[in-house]
């Protein structure tokens, strides 16, 4: 059996089930089992963090948030216990999506808030965590109460707290809720708002395993991340690894399939499912126009030509061969009616917004390209703005900053401009803009004596 | 530079909306309830560290007072141990603390990317012209309606997905705007 089979829902097999966000439904369909199993076996050496950490390891499971890291790999880079001292280690969830176009994991946490909560005490045991962070954005204020509901309820049944169920082990649990920032789903970012402060990314290293929040061992994982963790243990990781294209590419996986489809949703399928598949699933492209170009990961990944998505693995290496990335594999269709020119500025008008500040190139940049794209798409571009928009958007990144956001913000615009550059243009074109129709040299003297006299020189 | 002459911040002492650290003011000294103290109680037993309870401090003093003045800038600030500098710079970062008060109902009309190509632009711009031409961000001037755009909001499978207040409302295109806004009398 190829392992991109249909599979029977696994991350959203409770969806749409009543009371599903409920701990006695949870615990009637054979939840916190694994976790009952841990705790069990802890005392007699049956289960230690190891065990669980190499599981999650064998399984090939990589961070469901948008890098794609190794999951079982990143936890190994917290140093033990006789090098780390008395120092605590923390979890943190990141349950602050905010990537346009993802809405997986406000899902899990609202429909099966219990399952999110089992991932994290398993990650815990396995990171000897005694407290547990789960981040969540502003503006899920449904979410953080169900949450909230779903954690009160384990205290309750003993999950979580002093001495859980008789282990000896400590762990707690809490919700925090942040206030408005695309930035703080950036893990360090993340950390300084927990802290208390500007969501503005640290400088790496140290990394956060060595010294992350409060200047301790810390561990960021997505909250998708966290509840394939459940299930690795629930199933053991060679059922993991039998779903999916590849070694590389392994497990179910969600797919927020957003814009101009016939049935916009969340969609769960084997990690490295064929475009095709996903569309189909997604209802195809809305009105049965035809496919124009698709974001695949986020405002921030690179847009593809309806043609580059044709037959592309949609996974972390698949997509990245087609150079852009499956990010949080929100995944935004546009049809033939779409205007590219003004798809980018929306996009480049987010990224202005949301820069953190704290790098020149990106603070700066961010606003530049935002208001060359305005004036392009209202009809008063230059005719270098073209040029000039790739010439900015190619020093941003690469090391620029001390975040990847700046890598993020070009990405659309290094994109949508070569891919659909005669759109651009057309609009260029089109311009009132009096420096463009520049034919001959006594047109630039006028112009630049109008301009003169009207002070703009 | 036109029209008047402006002073530096730190010269418009005898402004009373203006405080030091630039927020406005409410106009009176301000304390929280003692189910809020009660809560704010609960919140500090779960951080190693005062300033980690900032964020959530600010969401109660929000929902004490709707909106963080000047007065609970400082009154924050010193439950937590802070600069009230400090604080004013945290809430400046984040877009969710109101920096002056807001309608009864505040509108927030995502429009990134899978909501613009859904129509939420044209139903932004149409909602705020329903509502006596209100600029981003404008308050009606019965009180009842704010209207503002935010970046995404998780919704978009519901596009064009709009907040109010703390609940959704879902697939906002402009031919919806009667029934959206009748709702929220």
């Amino acid at each position: 059996m190829s392992g991109l089979s249909p599979i029977e829902p696994v991350l959203l097999a409770r969806r749409g089930k009543p009371d599903s966000a409920m701990i006695q439904t949870y615990l009637a369909d054979g939840g916190y089992a694994s976790w009952k199993k841990v705790l069990g076996g802890a005392k007699s050496g049956e289960w230690t963090p190891a065990k669980v950490t190499d599981l999650v390891k064998a399984s090939g499971l990589r961070g469901r948030g948008g890098a794609g890291f190794p999951c079982g790999m990143k936890w190994t880079f917290v140093p033990p216990k006789e090098k780390r001292g008395d120092k605590p280690v923390y979890l943190l969830c990141n349950a602050d999506e905010s990537e346009p176009g993802t809405f997986k994991d406000r899902l899990l946490m609202e429909t099966d808030p219990h399952q999110v909560l089992e991932g994290m005490m398993l990650a815990s045991f396995a990171l000897d965590v005694k407290h547990a962070y789960l981040y969540i954005r502003g503006e899920m204020v449904h979410a953080a109460e169900v949450l909230n509901k779903a954690v009160a309820e384990t205290y309750a049944k003993g999950f979580l707290g002093v001495d859980v169920l008789g282990s000896g082990l400590d762990l707690d649990i809490t919700i925090h809720r942040g206030a408005g920032a695309y930035i703080c789903g950036e893990e360090t970012a993340l950390i300084e708002s927990l802290e208390g402060k500007r969501g503005h990314p640290r400088i790496k290293p140290p990394f956060p395993a060595v010294s992350g929040v409060w200047g301790c061992p810390t561990v960021v994982n997505n909250v998708e991340t966290l509840c394939c963790v459940k299930h690795i243990l629930d199933r053991g990781a060679d059922w993991f690894k039998s779903i999916g294209r590849n070694e590389k590419n392994t497990g179910p996986k969600l797919y927020c399939v957003s814009g101009h489809v016939e049935k916009p949703g969340v969609y769960e399928a084997p990690l490295g499912v064929p475009w095709e598949t996903l569309l189909a699933l997604a209802g195809g492209v809305k009105g049965g126009r035809r496919l124009k170009a698709v974001i695949p990961g986020g405002a921030s990944a690179a847009m593809l030509t309806a043609k580059e998505v044709e037959n592309l693995p949609m996974d972390f290496d698949g997509v990245a061969a087609a150079k852009s990335m499956l990010g949080s594999a929100a995944i935004i269709v546009m049809d033939e009616t779409t205007d590219i020119p003004k798809a980018v500025t929306n996009i480049a008008k987010f990224f202005a917004h949301e820069s953190c500040g704290q790098c020149t190139p990106c603070r700066e940049g961010t606003p530049w390209m935002h208001k060359m794209l305005k004036r392009i798409v209202s009809g008063e571009g230059k005719k270098t703005d073209l040029d000039l928009l790739l010439q900015i958007a190619g020093q941003m990144g690469n090391g620029m900053t001390i975040c990847v956001f700046a890598d993020a913000a070009i990405a659309p615009v290094l994109s949508g401009i070569p891919k659909f550059r005669e759109e651009f243009e057309a609009y260029v074109a089109k311009s009132s803009h009096p420096d463009f129709a520049l034919a001959a040299p006594e047109d630039l003297t006028n112009k630049v004596a109008e301009r003169a006299a009207a002070g703009i020189h | 530079m036109s029209g008047a002459q402006k002073l530096p911040v730190a010269e418009q002492a005898e402004n009373p909306r203006v405080g030091e650290h630039g927020a406005l003011s409410c106009g009176r000294a301000l304390s929280f309830s003692r189910q809020t103290h009660d809560d704010l109680e609960r919140l500090l037993a779960r951080y190693p560290t005062k300033q980690a309870a900032l964020l959530p401090t600010l969401w109660l003093a929000q929902r004490e007072w709707g909106w963080i003045s000047r007065e609970a800038v400082d009154y924050v600030a010193t439950l937590l141990d802070l600069s009230p500098a400090f604080v004013w710079g945290v809430v400046t970062f984040y877009t969710m603390y109101n920096r002056a008060p807001v309608g009864t109902h505040l509108i927030q009309f995502c429009t990134s990317i899978s909501c613009h190509l859904n129509g939420a632009g044209e139903a932004y711009a149409e909602c705020r012209k329903r509502l006596g031409d209100l600029k981003p961000g404008e308050t009606t001037p019965d009180g009842k309606f704010t209207v503002v755009e935010v970046e995404c909001l998780a919704q978009c499978d519901k596009a064009p997905a709009v907040m109010v207040n703390d609940d959704d409302h879902f697939v906002i295109t402009k031919d919806k705007l009667d029934a959206f806004l009748g709702s929220l009398k």
